[in-house]
């Protein structure tokens, strides 16, 4: 195979970079309305027929949804293998957590309704709650640890070693990003909320939603000052070639008050991208206020994107610092794949994306319009 | 060491992947048995077929859910406690994963939803397009999936790359087409196949005896009878195929199935029964049955298939390379630059990379395999020797529920083509009792083909014991006991949904067997109020 030869390794490892960036904002996109959904289920339904309208207002599609995590978890290994060997095997108990609320949502969204009894249904109300809560913490939380560095070094033959506890995760900055993330994903389901239903369903997701998206905007920038004032960031003292043999263990690093800026004091233009996550909070608030859901959605997409893409563009060329060895850190152009593997999954995702961005499109535009109590008793569709 | 992170981890993943593999042979073929009832649907126009391919789709739905909650479990799990695993491979076993997710889960996830939500929403023809997408896709990706062990067990196109320290993709095509893979694929899925076959089978023929939903029943136990027996054909001839690949690629795997200790002069006969004893290196009771291994294994009277013992001492010349390609490794790599690496070392590293996994078997005796005792070597010999006796009765449990299996679908077959399928109640006993069976028969398979390919995790080049992250042992007893406990709860739960669907059948007003069901039409849902406990 020569043909790989046709793009630079570089290029390669930055598309990487940018489709990571992608599936991750594709998954807090999708899944993250499912995951806000589950946490305002309790608070935004009152009655058990209120509640099986959000439930089924999420229940066609959460399914294809959660694909993004697990698309995001392959892509990470195909194409960021040591990233995902260290950050897996590092945050072992949270992603444990993790694995648990994945796999209690499904069932409650199934057994929920298979029983006519009030406490069974109020039990999984809030597994559902839970399965929406932990994710969306754990992941703003495990953001926080990785934006400060997390105690990782390879030994012999480049064998992993993680020498932090659980308890080391819930440092003041980390549950702070873990905030920012709930109240963003909170803002999300809401919205998603008010497009899909009608009456005091959707008048109580307004004034949740209308607080998360406050709440996000404040944290956001609350979360940014104090990246700049109180975390270390990381930046390269010796050179990085950016077609080297990915090894991190060539170059040299080390920790730098406010680091995390250099990107946008050398390119300005960056602040474009922090400023998306704010006004996208603030425009998604006023779309709530004067009652235009799609805009309030989309807006708090856009929110989203921003957010999670400032956290990769502070932290470029640098993808997973480490705070026990920082030379070791894992940076785009030592820790990806080989030259043919990022090609060959480049290929693949180049024809497949788009197809599945297609037919994603086409069962949401099948599936459009109002989920209310009426659509729910008349039993002619598999509710939940 | 009895709380060996490499045997919990080891634990945890047999575990976690056995019960996964309980969900996914059934979705795969019960998605292709939906979307022939619903093609036999929109030909003929029949509603009664509509209605199977919801009341089976009802099951269905309750089985993917577990399928998909206990898969993302498995992708997780290889950075979680194989993180060694995932630096070592992940260039060349990550691809097929990511790729599954883009062609194939992808497209079943979407469309599952649909298939349940999408019946008043589109036209017959589109239903049915969205039908044979989820059916696609969960081929598609077993395909994957296999791709990816395929590869563990035949680690085609792709090289040690010393300065990542990892293998790296050479022929990407090569890691496609392996044959491994290829003849896994097919075998699990007619596996899958026959597992949801005798599953309709079973199910619609306690509805016979009972005589409850017998339209219903009758039309499944034919569809099930036919395309079980072809699945269950194909199984047998293809785990032939499967084997007789093990035998170029994967000798001690053969060898071992078959307890074969010592190299026997060919043809080699086939153990059909007794006793393996790992200690004493030999088989008690055993009944021999001349010249059938040499033609499963060889497809030759000529060919010899070595024996353990033979195949042990071959590989302690393995570890010496191992041991040169480790040292010319560790020079390459104290070199600062390209340029400075001694011709020497690059000579002996490409002379014997081949077999550099093998000084990695040592790592369980010393942590730098040049220091090894003659003694380590003779131990990490004999530790390529899988468990025996679980091998040779896995294997020998499996091919018998196979063949009966096959007898089993061909004997409906029959009835069904004579349409006598109620003649004889006892063959629908046998048929109910049979439920369980092809259940026990994959898992024994996984156990065949995984347990099968230990101290390895990448055959010939990854030992199982390097290959974990250092995690510590506490860690790893409270996900133990975290997935024991979630998983025994739901599967508790599980078998409760699928008995009541069941006992509940797919309407409350059947119609008397002879009147065919003519409002159906008319009326879009045939079942019932919350139907059958429904969701999707």
């Amino acid at each position: 195979m020569i043909l790989h030869t046709l793009i630079s390794y570089e290029v390669l490892r930055l598309i990487w970079w940018l489709l990571l960036g992608v599936l991750l904002i594709g998954f807090a996109v999708t899944d993250g309305f499912d995951l806000g959904v589950g946490m305002l289920l309790p608070f935004a339904g009152r009655s058990d027929i209120e509640r099986r309208v959000i439930i089924n207002s999420v229940g066609p599609v959460w399914e294809g949804n959660q694909v993004w995590l697990i698309l995001g978890g392959g892509a990470i290994f195909a194409a960021w293998p040591q990233l995902y060997a260290v950050s897996f095997s590092g945050f072992y108990l949270a992603m444990f957590a993790i694995l648990v609320a994945l796999i209690l949502r499904p069932v409650a969204f199934k057994f929920r309704s298979k029983r006519d009894d009030a406490a069974w249904k109020a039990r999984w109300d809030w597994v559902l709650f839970i399965g929406g809560f932990v994710p969306s913490l754990i992941f703003g939380v495990a953001m926080g640890n990785v934006l400060r560095g997390v105690p990782f070094r390879f030994g012999t033959d480049m064998h992993i070693f993680y020498e932090g506890s659980f308890f080391g995760l819930l440092n003041p900055f980390a549950l702070l990003c873990g905030l920012v993330s709930v109240a963003m994903l909170l803002m999300h389901g809401a919205t998603w909320l008010q497009l899909k239903t009608e009456g005091p369903v959707a008048e109580r997701a307004r004034g949740y939603g209308s607080i998360g998206a406050l709440a996000t905007a404040v944290s956001y920038l609350l979360a940014g000052v104090l990246l700049w004032r109180f975390v270390d960031g990381y930046h390269l003292t010796s050179a990085l070639p950016p077609d080297g043999p990915s090894n991190p263990l060539l170059k040299t690093a080390e920790l730098h008050g406010g680091a995390w800026f250099d990107n946008y004091r050398s390119q300005p233009l960056l602040w474009l991208v922090p400023a998306l996550g704010i006004a996208g909070a603030l425009l998604s608030w006023l779309g709530q206020r004067v009652r235009r859901p799609l805009l309030a959605l989309l807006a708090s997409g856009f929110a989203i994107a921003g957010v999670i893409l400032s956290v990769g563009v502070s932290m470029f060329p640098f993808i997973l610092p480490s705070s026990l060895d920082p030379h070791a850190s894992l940076t785009v152009f030592d820790s990806s794949s080989s030259h043919l593997t990022l090609f060959i999954m480049l290929v693949v995702t180049v024809i497949f994306l788009p197809i599945i961005l297609a037919y994603t499109s086409w069962v949401y535009s099948v599936l459009r319009g109002k989920v209310d109590e009426r659509a729910i008793s008349e039993e002619r569709t598999h509710a939940y | 060491m009895d709380l060996d992170i490499v045997d919990l981890s080891r634990l945890q993943f047999a575990m976690t992947a056995l019960y996964h593999f309980l969900f996914v042979p059934l979705t795969i073929g019960l998605a292709v048995i939906l979307a022939i009832m619903e093609t036999v649907y929109v030909m003929t126009g029949r509603a009664i077929w509509r209605d199977m391919t919801k009341f089976w789709g009802v099951l269905f739905g309750i089985n993917f859910a577990m399928g998909v909650a206990t898969g993302v479990v498995m992708e997780f799990q290889f950075g979680m406690n194989w993180s060694y695993y995932s630096h070592y491979v992940g260039d060349v076993f990550g691809a097929p994963l990511a790729i599954e997710g883009l062609m194939a889960f992808f497209l079943e996830a979407t469309f599952v939803g649909l298939f349940f939500f999408g019946w008043d929403r589109m036209s017959k023809v589109a239903h049915l397009v969205v039908t044979w997408l989820v059916a696609i896709g969960s081929n598609l990706s077993a395909l994957w999936i296999l791709i990816a062990n395929g590869w563990m067990q035949n680690p085609a196109g792709a090289a040690f790359n010393p300065q990542t320290m990892r293998m790296e993709v050479t022929d990407f095509f090569a890691v496609l087409t392996n044959p491994v893979a290829q003849a896994k694929f097919v075998h699990t899925v007619s596996a899958g196949y026959t597992v949801a076959s005798i599953f309709v089978l079973g199910v619609s023929a306690w509805y016979a005896l009972k005589g409850r939903h017998l339209q219903l029943a009758r039309r499944s136990m034919t569809v099930a009878a036919s395309f079980g027996l072809a699945s269950a054909l194909s199984v047998v001839v293809l785990g032939d195929e499967s084997g007789y690949l093990s035998t170029e690629h994967q000798k001690m795997k053969v060898a071992s199935i078959e307890a074969m200790w010592k190299t026997e002069p060919a043809p080699a006969a086939f153990t059909a029964f007794g006793f393996p004893d790992q200690r004493t290196r030999e088989t008690h009771f055993a009944v021999h049955i001349p010249w059938l291994l040499g033609l499963i294994g060889t497809r030759t009277l000529t060919k010899e298939v070595p024996g353990i013992e033979d195949l042990v001492a071959s590989a302690e010349s393995h570890i010496h390379e191992g041991i040169q390609a480790y040292d010319a490794l560790q020079t390459i790599r104290a070199a600062r630059s390209d340029a400075e690496v001694p011709a020497q070392a690059r000579a002996d590293f490409e002379a014997h990379s081949g077999y550099l996994g093998y000084a990695l078997l040592l790592k369980r005796y010393v942590d730098d395999p040049r220091q090894a005792t003659p003694e380590m070597i003779e131990k990490a010999g004999w530790d390529l020797v899988p468990p025996v006796f679980s091998l040779y009765w896995s294997f020998r449990i499996m091919v018998g529920l196979g063949m009966f299996f096959i007898a089993l679908t061909a004997t409906f077959f029959v009835l069904s083509a004579r349409r006598r399928l109620d003649a004889h109640p006892w063959l629908l006993k046998v048929a109910v009792f049979a439920i369980p069976l092809p259940w026990v028969a994959a898992e024994m398979g996984w156990i065949v083909a995984e347990l099968g390919r230990q101290p390895w995790v990448i055959e010939g080049v990854l030992p199982t014991a390097v290959a974990v992250s250092n995690l510590g042992a506490t860690t790893l007893l409270i996900s133990i006991l975290g997935f024991v406990a979630i998983y025994t709860v739901l599967f508790v739960i599980e078998m409760k949904l699928m008995l009541k669907a069941i006992r509940k059948g797919p309407a409350e007003h059947p119609s008397p067997p002879g009147v065919p069901h003519a409002k159906a039409d008319a009326e879009p849902a045939v079942l019932p109020r919350n139907p059958l406990g429904a969701s999707s």
